[in-house]
């Protein structure tokens, strides 16, 4: 017979009650590290998405994740010149966040580099790559777009292809994939006042100077789209990725790369780890320690409740020891309940978990680790928070019994 | 005045009390409430203890019980030696689960455990195996007119047959000790003659010494000795 079992069972009410509270906390205990988890998923899902060897960026600069990098288009063909450069992809990643059914909404905005990157790639659950190099788009479901759904950004109407799932970015929002030309046209899209604005500036800076007085050819052109101008040159991109040939020697390449003096070369490790460090760090450390704290509430609540059960009992505890009954066997009473406790409090935590965690708005990661570590936390507050109950039992006197 | 105690050598005695005196508090709030008591109980002896009520029955039988611990005095139990004033000789919570049986005026059973369990969790703490704890439990509650109780919890239970279960745990170890503090208050004639009956079985095939605190001086043939307690005082006649 086991007296802890017996006490559970003839108060199975009051003990899932309790069993629920602190399941309840350990869920956010473990919430807390899949939380973490899933931030660091999505901050480098990208970047594994991607599949780049090395990522060339802005001179001095993190890279587009970390801050704003901007090189220009023309840096993918230079290098692709570069001896063990297999192929190099502009790369386009900004977010948007605009109005809808007026509620903000926000996602990230990549571009692919068509006609060599269509989304192949990319995780599709349904729909089809792109397939026109303008006005078409991927998007995660997420968003919560419907396939052939019309989206107008900018002065232009975009038409929901194909869909993803799992795909966002390092902010977790959700990823839309786009054309390159179509990205930029997105990010640079000005309202037609401002154009207009701007080219008449342009004219007048040209009309200042000697040169364009003498070529009424060049004063004119100043006033068309941007494009048309030689010298303006096209927009910039965010960075250019590399896919290295097989056989070379990445590192060396990198450095050969680096070297330039307008740019900067990570590998796909290091961009990975310049995310981490830059963006999540914080994160994390501010999880960590709210998960600590957690767990240490989630160890005082347990200890009072051990405390107030043994309490409860402290008449019957009394009349065990008048009767002869040893220390190990009242201890084990106590550790015993607070085990129970705590093993059916992380199992409701664990099932509750696999129930809310997926209607939370960011990705939830609870990995296997998680589980292991809940546990091992669990056993050691359980036993931790029997000591307050184990001190107060110990020290009952047979005697009350007769009061 | 003292208890004549009938020679007998140690070793033929359930308990041997000498000198014991049991001071409650300090300065005015001061009670004497047992006075240089001795007297010893033979093993198959059952001896009745009577007395007004705060004459201090119960805080001799609690003392002799090793759960009260006297001012001065010494204690042998079964032969050994272990109390010398309010110091202990031997471990006592061992001692008093091998050596002693406790009924007292409340039932004091365990709540959350059956009428079966509240007998067998003092075999089991006893190192009793438990299938054998559980036959002996059953044994004993059946005998004790509860065969159909043996499931159910205290609650269910009336005070009389909350008190046979008590009665049956005290005596599940075959102590050879038996304290009782008014066991048959709650009980209706019969069953009270029952039960002392039950002792007096326990008595003489166990040799258990047994102390029974009692207010019905009707029901005295059945013991050996009577003690009588007045004002801390002891003092003893044959039955
Ligand atoms: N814990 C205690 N603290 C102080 N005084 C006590 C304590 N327990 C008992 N007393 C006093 O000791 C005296 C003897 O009490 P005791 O309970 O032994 O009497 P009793 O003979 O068992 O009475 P009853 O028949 O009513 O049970 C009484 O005066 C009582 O007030
Ligand atoms: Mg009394």
């Amino acid at each position: 017979m086991n007296l802890a079992v017996e006490d559970i069972r003839h108060n199975v009410g009051r003990f899932a009650l309790t069993a629920t509270g602190i399941g309840l906390l350990l869920m956010l205990v473990l919430g807390m590290g899949g939380i973490y988890g899933g931030l660091v998923h999505e901050a480098t899902l990208l970047i594994d998405r991607l599949d780049a060897d090395l990522w060339v960026v802005q001179h001095a600069t993190r890279g587009p994740f970390a801050e704003i990098s901007r090189v220009p288009a023309s840096l993918a063909p230079r290098l692709e010149a570069v001896p063990g450069v297999a192929s190099a992809r502009r790369f386009v990643f900004h977010t948007v966040q605009r109005e809808r059914a007026g509620a903000p909404w926000r996602f990230s905005v990549m571009g692919l580099d068509w006609p060599g990157d269509r989304g192949e790639a990319l995780p599709l659950i349904a729909g089809r790559p792109l397939a026109q190099a303008r006005f078409e788009f991927i998007a995660d479901r997420a968003l919560g777009l419907p396939l052939g759904e019309q989206v107008r950004l900018g002065k232009d109407t975009y038409t929901v292809v194909g869909l993803t799932r799992g795909m966002t970015s390092s902010s977790g929002d959700p990823m839309t994939f786009f054309s390159l030309r179509d990205a930029q046209a997105v990010q640079f899209d000005l309202p037609g006042e401002a154009l207009r604005l701007e080219r008449a500036a342009r004219q007048a800076r040209t009309a200042a100077v000697d040169l364009g007085r003498q070529q009424p050819a060049l004063l004119e052109r100043a006033g068309r789209p941007a494009a048309a101008i030689p010298v303006l040159g096209p927009p910039t991109v965010s960075a250019v990725l590399i896919t290295v040939a097989p056989g070379t020697d990445v590192a060396a390449l990198a450095k050969t790369i680096g070297g330039w003096p307008d740019v900067s070369v990570y590998t796909r490790g290091e961009q990975r780890d310049l995310l981490l460090l830059g963006n999540v760090d914080r994160a994390r450390r501010q999880l960590g320690l709210f998960r600590a704290i957690l767990v240490f509430v989630s160890a005082i609540i347990m200890a009072l409740i051990i405390y107030t059960l043994t309490l409860d009992k402290a008449h019957d505890i009394a009349m065990l020891k008048l009767i002869g009954a040893r220390n190990r066997v009242i201890v084990g009473l106590i550790l015993q309940q607070a085990l129970v406790l705590g093993a059916v409090g992380s199992g409701i935590a664990s099932v509750l978990g696999q129930w809310i965690f997926p209607v939370f708005p960011r990705l939830v990661l609870v990995t296997g680790t998680d589980r292991v570590l809940l546990a091992g936390i669990v056993l050691v507050i359980s036993v931790a928070a029997s000591g307050l109950g184990i001190w107060k039992a110990l020290r009952i006197q047979p005697n009350i019994v007769l009061a | 005045m003292n208890a004549a105690a009938p020679i007998a050598p140690d070793h033929d005695l359930a308990a041997r009390v000498e000198d014991l005196t049991k001071i409650y508090g300090s300065g005015n709030t001061e009670v004497v409430a047992v006075k240089n008591a001795s007297f010893t109980v033979a093993r198959g002896e059952v001896v009745a203890l009577l007395g007004p009520s705060g004459s201090g029955k119960s805080t001799l039988l609690t003392a002799v019980g090793l759960i009260n611990p006297a001012t001065s005095g010494r204690i042998a139990i079964a032969g050994q030696p272990v109390m010398d004033g309010p110091r202990a000789l031997v471990d006592l919570r061992a001692f008093r689960r091998h050596h002693l049986g406790f009924v007292f005026q409340k039932a004091n059973l365990i709540p959350f455990l059956t009428a079966r369990q509240n007998v067998q969790v003092a075999l089991e703490i006893n190192d009793v195996a438990p299938r054998e704890a559980r036959t002996r439990a059953e044994e004993l509650l059946a005998y004790l007119g509860l065969g159909d109780r043996l499931d159910n919890l205290p609650y269910m239970l009336s005070g009389g047959q909350q008190q046979r279960v008590a009665i049956a745990r005290a005596l599940a170890n075959r102590p050879g000790l038996v304290l009782a503090d008014e066991p048959t208050a709650a009980l209706d004639g019969r069953l009270g003659r029952q039960v002392m009956d039950l002792f007096r079985k326990v008595a003489h095939e166990q040799r258990a010494g047994i102390i029974v605190v009692t207010h019905d001086h009707r029901a005295l043939d059945v013991f050996d000795r009577v003690f009588e307690m007045e004002d801390g005082l002891l003092r003893a006649h044959a039955a």
